[in-house]
């Protein structure tokens, strides 16, 4: 059973049997990988912004305060281990995804949107 | 009118005060630029320039100041590019080698460390151009700080290794931090007026900042009877030359050539 990562940010990639970094091989251990959320202002979602490496925590939210937010992109920052998210097979797509597509019905689009309704 | 076209009274103290500050920033900004591609890792680079960023932008408000103040009619670039050595009013701390990656967050601790409460000081100088350039970097500096602070706790308090270097590092930098608190008679005169941010106050809180950093870093605070000095009259270290050149050759080489 291949274990899968979202390390990266680039969707699931394996953990194991694909060689990583090959033929750029680090000459001393590279520091733990951290996924990035953004929240870009009150009321939003923390969105993935994208990832980096450091050492601890503590490091890991401030790099991404100067890797992500510096053009004021963001009000709150949540950093997570690569490590520990949990990411869905390529493998299984038919099975996860598929289903869903043949049920427009679940998509709001029966209503009629009453007049001079805005931010929906 | 002075010749910037402004209504700026000429005043020689503030503008020499201003050229201080100015330089202190700009020459740790330019230090902190050798660290380009160079950190440990890519997010540091981010980090270190960052700061650097921040002080180059302080130090072109300030330089400008200084050349208004001055009132001879030259801008930042003037100041940044066509002075040499003893011409430059930085402090030995400023301009110091960067040495290993634990003796330039060692060094930025230290300087940090003073910058907080310094430009907390300026923030209410009476000249209302310091004044407004220290609200900006304060928050900046007590950013810097806590990045100086993170990754001197982490290798102080890391392997035997990293607290040997980063221990090595603050020792190689202390000396030059008593400069930092002299008082001279531009001092005194700025002071008196509140331009200048009072050095005997901005001590004790540099003090028991650093001692506290240090502290939870395990590292010794530094025993030295060794006070270097000479930055604020333009005696500057060996390698400041280096770092002159190397900032200045481009706008030497083809002057007034813009982007």
């Amino acid at each position: 059973m291949t274990s899968f990562s979202a390390a990266g940010g680039h969707g699931a990639i394996p953990t194991d049997g694909v060689p990583a970094d090959e033929g750029n091989v680090p000459t001393r251990p590279q520091s733990p990988l951290w996924e990035v959320f953004v929240r870009s202002r009150r009321g939003l979602s923390h969105t993935h912004a994208g990832s980096l490496r450091a050492p601890d925590a503590h490091m890991a939210l401030r790099h991404a305060r100067d890797l992500y937010t510096r053009r004021q992109e963001g009000v709150s920052i949540w950093v997570v281990p690569a490590s520990v998210i949990v990411a869905s097979s390529p493998d299984e797509k038919d099975s996860f995804f598929d289903p869903a597509g043949d049920k427009p019905y679940r998509h709001p689009t029966f209503y009629d949107v009453p007049e001079g309704l805005t931010h929906l | 009118m002075s010749p910037g076209g402004t209504d700026t009274a000429v005043d020689l103290d503030a503008s020499a005060y201003a050229l201080r500050l100015g330089d202190d920033a700009l020459v740790l900004g330019q230090r902190l630029c050798e660290w380009a591609a160079r950190s440990p890792e890519l997010e540091e680079d981010v980090a270190l320039l960052n700061i650097a960023l921040d002080l180059l932008g302080a130090a072109r408000l300030l330089l400008s100041r200084a050349g208004e103040l001055e009132g001879a009619g030259r801008d930042e670039d003037d100041l940044a590019f066509l002075r040499n050595e003893p011409e430059f009013r930085c402090g030995l701390l400023f301009e110091a080698a960067n040495g290993d990656f634990g003796q330039t967050l060692a060094r930025q601790l230290l300087v940090s460390a003073y910058q907080v409460p310094l430009w907390h000081a300026l923030g209410s100088s009476t000249d209302e151009v310091i004044a407004g350039v220290a609200g900006k970097a304060v928050k900046e500096a007590v950013y810097h700080l806590d990045h100086a602070r993170s990754w001197v706790v982490r290798l102080g308090d890391g392997t035997d290794e990293s607290h040997r270097r980063v221990q090595a590092g603050l020792e190689e930098v202390w000396p030059y931090t008593s400069e930092l608190f002299e008082r001279d008679a531009l001092l005194d005169r700025l002071v008196a007026r509140g331009v200048a941010a009072d050095p005997d106050l901005l001590l004790p809180v540099w003090e028991a900042t650093v001692g506290e950093v240090l502290a939870e870093a395990t590292l010794e605070v530094p025993q030295t009877t060794w006070r270097p000095t000479g930055g604020r009259s333009g005696r500057h270290l060996t390698g400041f030359g280096y770092l002159l050149a190397e900032m200045q050759h481009l706008h030497r080489s083809h002057p007034g050539a813009t982007w």
